[in-house]
């Protein structure tokens, strides 16, 4: 049966084919290897959400090694979640790159574009299956390694500076990851999740478990970009190829963050986070997180910039969900965490867009878009509205749990801070609309023509993702309190 | 009773929107649409009518975003009037609009009949919510809708007022009524309007004080002030905007929103628990006194205007937080009284504009020759906001003053005689200029407005006179609001 090697198969597939990319050596047989192989994960990451959702969490033991030994794959309701929006982005992300990369990258190095791309893709989808604390730090190193790469090969030359202060910044994050996962090991002898929990629920109070334990929260805060040590990302998204900075918006961080609520929860558990200072932590990064990020995005004058910063802020919204510790706060942050994927890979997809077509994506010179690039600009919009948390589209449902759960727990400055976060959004935000559609073209913007279809297909099926998300959004709310129950429960 | 009908009622006007961009290119078959959109839309509101003076509560499910809180539709009868009067005048101001714009040569005319079309039929969703949650959605929409409208002369000074607009109304909906109706929802479990309200036996009296707070500031619509700038910023649109949405259907969907909360959410009774509703009454009536010193001050007669209807907008808000029943019927009756003057005012004004092209008070010297029917028109509507009788607006401020009497608060009812003098001191100079002296430039004989606009100018304002005699139907069906 190959849907029972399913977890295996997910991580597995695009590893594979990674070299058979290096091998290919042709530019647009790479791209369709990488397409294949994310439209594949789509499917099984969609099957593997179905089985569990219909039969409970499965256990994938590699090489049939029994648990505590061999290497486990474990998917519940979380990390299925977790699978399909980066599989899910990651196809979409490819849609939108064939042309994009043909344009942004030189013809020689495309095919080993594609092959860092599934070898990153590779990564984010091992760190979110395995179930081994060791195995995270090597999918976390595939991943950043092969992140790194594709930041660099941005067409500007701020991209090497920028490719490597995320470098150093991300290898700093994964050693501190590493220390924790090593001082664990010390302490427990064991790296199987689950074994992990069992084991330090034994221990009781120990001084090597919390070190190990603010070692891990502060690797996976870096990784995550999680207010102040989020200073590598605004201008590796700034200065990526367009194509990577929607992968890598609509995935990198979501997968750390993700591992924070396996640590925190899984391994660690409720009792021990709670006692300690990490909720407050959390929370007041969360909240500067949202403010300082929110204004700082307000004073960009390059759109993709300006993103980043967004990035950041709802970095924040997350991070607050889940300081709340409870399945409300976790669920609100889980749906707030695909939705986010969402708009923000819509909202850089159409920003790619106008830089294939203007070659700039300085505010200034999107003046005049809405008229030259109709369908791409009111993508940007709906992206736009989204990011603001406009009812009716994907952003307002998250915002509305997450204010919610930060209410219920009587959280009111949490509460506050997420709503002038949103009034801040509607700012920078509007900075781009009103660039678009309410100024003259300027010289660059005055010639231009609708962008190609299928980035115009990638940047509405996005958009209207955000739409249908934000008129049903029955899934993501299902999916999101089963996981944040099964989290906070067990 | 399950009626999806009043699904209908809002996709109509939507229907109506994207079929005056599909004949953008054939003026008059697109305002033949508009106006066809406009007659049925009030013909399927005044279907629904019979139903809800008989007490019964027309509801129809449209989608569930959030499982427990579905987009959803019930009328009442502040939702039927306020819908009523919206989709009547809507027809009127289609009338008003042909003679309008095509006199004053605007340009981007199928865009405003289209966002005109999607701002009514967000009025329409906001005047049939059934719960706080849609009411939040059709407020958001009728506020986007209605941008494009703000600025639709493109020049510097609209992007600015258009700005002003948009940063005052989405800024108090997020900050303040988001917030307010999130913790609604966390208090009490649910959002849903119900008579008598809910929040009683789940918020004290200093919640429910704050919730109120929330709610009044945060439906920026309202112009309560210090929130009442982006009126008076509104006023560079086009004078039918100004007229419909900015006399009617935006300020009103506001004030009607206040009102609905008061009544469904807080309950009257439960109302007067609150901790510091006396001061909320307070600034709302300090809102009613400034807007009207401020409109003595204008010389440009739609920034006066608009200063009024800053002024009069919170009589409804006081109405509402005197939480007496007669206080609830005067507000309700004072949307209908208040509308039907206030848009006869701007068509006037937009006349006056089109005709002459005169903007300031000081300008129209004698103009009442040259225009007779506008200027009379002007001068009823003038006494209808002052509140005389033989004029609907008078009936509104009668219930009013009986409402402020009823909770003993005398305050209230010398704020109320004071701002009629008031009114009178910045209203009827104008019909005076107009008949009384003589023009420095004495234009021979009749020039009025293209007959559309005339036209729409008669209607409103035997509607005003209409309102006096005919009040007694629209009076029965606010008193179901406290029956209970």
């Amino acid at each position: 049966m190959i849907t029972a090697h399913l977890p295996a198969l997910q991580v597995v597939v695009p590893l594979v084919a990674a070299p058979v990319c290096v091998l290919l050596r042709r530019s647009r047989g790479a791209w369709m290897v990488a397409m294949a192989v994310s439209l594949f994960a789509v499917a099984g990451a969609w099957s593997l959400l179905a089985g569990v959702l219909s039969r409970g969490p499965t256990s994938y033991l590699l090489g049939s090694w029994a648990a505590p030994w061999g290497i486990e794959y474990r998917v519940d309701e979380t990390n299925a979640w977790v699978i399909l929006v980066v599989s899910v982005i990651s196809a979409a992300a490819l849609l939108f790159a064939r042309r994009s990369v043909e344009r942004e990258v030189e013809t020689d190095r495309i095919h080993l574009f594609y092959t860092a791309w599934l070898l990153c893709l590779a990564g984010l989808l091992g760190m979110a299956v395995t179930a081994d604390a060791f195995n995270v730090f090597v999918f976390l190193e595939i991943s950043s390694l092969s992140s790194y790469v594709l930041v660099s090969l941005g067409a500007r030359r701020q991209a090497l500076a920028a490719a490597f202060r995320y470098l150093v910044l991300g290898t700093v994050g994964a050693t501190f990851f590493l220390i924790g996962v090593g001082l664990l090991y010390q302490v427990t002898g064991t790296l199987n999740m689950a074994d992990l929990a069992a084991r330090l629920s034994e221990l009781g109070p120990h001084r090597t478990v919390t070190t190990a334990f603010g070692f891990l929260a502060v690797g996976i805060a870096v990784k995550s970009a999680v207010y102040p040590l989020h200073t590598w990302l605004p201008n590796a998204y700034a200065f990526a190829p367009s194509a990577v900075s929607v992968f890598l918006a609509g995935t990198a961080t979501k997968v750390s963050l993700y591992l924070l609520l396996r640590f925190l929860f899984t391994v660690f558990g409720l009792e021990f986070v709670a006692g300690g200072p990490v909720p407050l932590l959390l929370a007041l990064t969360g909240i500067a997180g949202l403010v300082a990020a929110s204004v700082a995005a307000v004073r960009q004058e390059d759109a993709k910039r300006l993103l980043g910063f967004s990035s950041v802020a709802q970095i924040g919204y997350l991070v607050l969900g889940v300081s709340l510790l409870t399945t409300a706060g976790v669920a609100a942050a889980l749906i707030h965490l695909f939705n986010h994927a969402l708009m923000k890979a819509a909202l850089f997809v159409c920003l790619g867009a106008i830089a294939y077509r203007v070659g700039s994506v300085r505010i200034a010179d999107l003046a005049g878009i809405g008229r030259r690039m109709p369908w791409t600009a009111s993508a940007l919009v709906v992206g736009g509205l989204s990011l603001i948390g406009v009812p009716l589209t994907a952003g307002f449902v998250g915002k509305w749990y997450l204010v919610a759960a930060a209410l219920e727990s009587g959280w009111w400055p949490a509460a506050a801070a997420m709503l002038l976060a949103s009034l801040i959004a509607v700012a920078y935000v509007w900075k781009l609309v009103e660039s678009a559609y309410f100024r003259a073209p300027s010289p660059a913007a005055a010639s231009v023509r609708e962008a190609p279809v299928s980035m115009v297909a990638a940047a509405w099926g996005l958009a209207g993702a955000n739409l249908w998300f934000g008129i049903d959004a029955s899934l993501p709310i299902d999916v999101a309190n089963r996981a944040a129950a099964a989290l906070l429960g067990g | 009773m399950e009626t999806p009908a009043l699904i209908f009622c809002v996709a109509l006007p939507l229907a109506g929107a994207a079929l005056v961009v599909a004949l953008g290119r054939w003026p008059n078959l697109r305002e033949a649409a508009s106006l066809g959109a406009a007659g049925w839309l009030f013909l399927e509101v005044l279907a629904l009518l019979p139903a809800v003076e008989a007490g019964e509560r027309p509801a129809a499910v449209l989608t569930a975003v959030i499982p427990e809180i579905p987009i959803a539709f019930e009328v009442e009868p502040l939702g039927m009037m306020f819908a009523l009067v919206a989709s009547f005048l809507w027809i009127v101001t289609t009338i008003y609009s042909i003679g309008y714009m095509r006199g004053h040569g605007e340009s981007n005319q199928t865009r405003f009949y289209a966002c005109f079309a999607i701002a009514i039929a967000s009025a329409i969703g906001v005047a049939f919510a059934a719960n706080l949650l849609t009411l939040f959605v059709f407020y958001e929409v009728l506020t986007l809708s209605t941008y494009p409208l703000v600025t639709h002369s493109g020049t510097d000074e609209a992007r600015r007022a258009g700005r002003v607009y948009l940063g005052i109304l989405l800024g108090t909906s997020i900050a303040f009524q988001l917030f307010a109706i999130l913790w609604v929802w966390v208090l009490t479990g649910e959002t849903g309007f119900r008579d008598g309200g809910i929040l009683a036996g789940h918020a004290g009296p200093a919640a429910t004080g704050a919730l109120l707070l929330l709610f009044v500031f945060g439906i920026g619509k309202a112009a309560v002030m210090p929130f009442h700038r982006w009126l008076s910023a509104a006023m560079v649109a086009p004078t039918p905007v100004s007229a419909l949405l900015h006399a009617v259907a935006v300020v009103k969907a506001g004030v009607f929103a206040v009102l609905k909360v008061v009544v469904y959410v807080f309950g009257p009774g439960h109302l007067a628990t609150a901790t510091g509703a006396g001061w909320l009454l307070a600034i709302a009536a300090l809102t009613v006194i400034a807007g009207s010193l401020v409109a003595m001050r204008r010389d440009n007669l739609k920034a006066r205007l608009a200063y009024s209807t800053v002024s009069q907008l919170s009589y409804i808000v006081m109405g509402a937080l005197l939480a007496s029943a007669w206080g609830i019927v005067g507000a309700g009756l004072h949307i209908v009284m208040h509308a039907f003057a206030k848009i006869t005012l701007f068509f006037c004004a937009g006349a006056v504009l089109v005709a002459h092209h005169r903007t300031e008070v000081s300008e129209l010297d004698g103009i009442g020759r040259a225009m007779p029917i506008t200027m009379g028109a002007f001068l009823v509507a003038s006494l209808s906001i002052v509140g005389l009788p033989l004029l609907g607006g008078m009936w509104s401020k009668w219930y009013l003053a009986l409402g402020a009497i009823e909770a003993e608060r005398y305050a209230v009812l010398a704020v109320l005689m004071l701002s009629s003098l008031l009114s009178v001191a910045y209203l009827l100079p104008i019909p005076v200029r107009a008949f009384a002296k003589r023009s420095p430039k004495a234009g021979s004989g009749v020039e009025e407005a293209p007959w559309p606009c005339v036209l729409a100018i008669v209607i409103t304002a035997a509607g005003c006179l209409a309102l006096f005699w005919y009040a007694d139907r629209w009076l029965r069906l606010m008193e179901q609001l406290v029956r209970t």
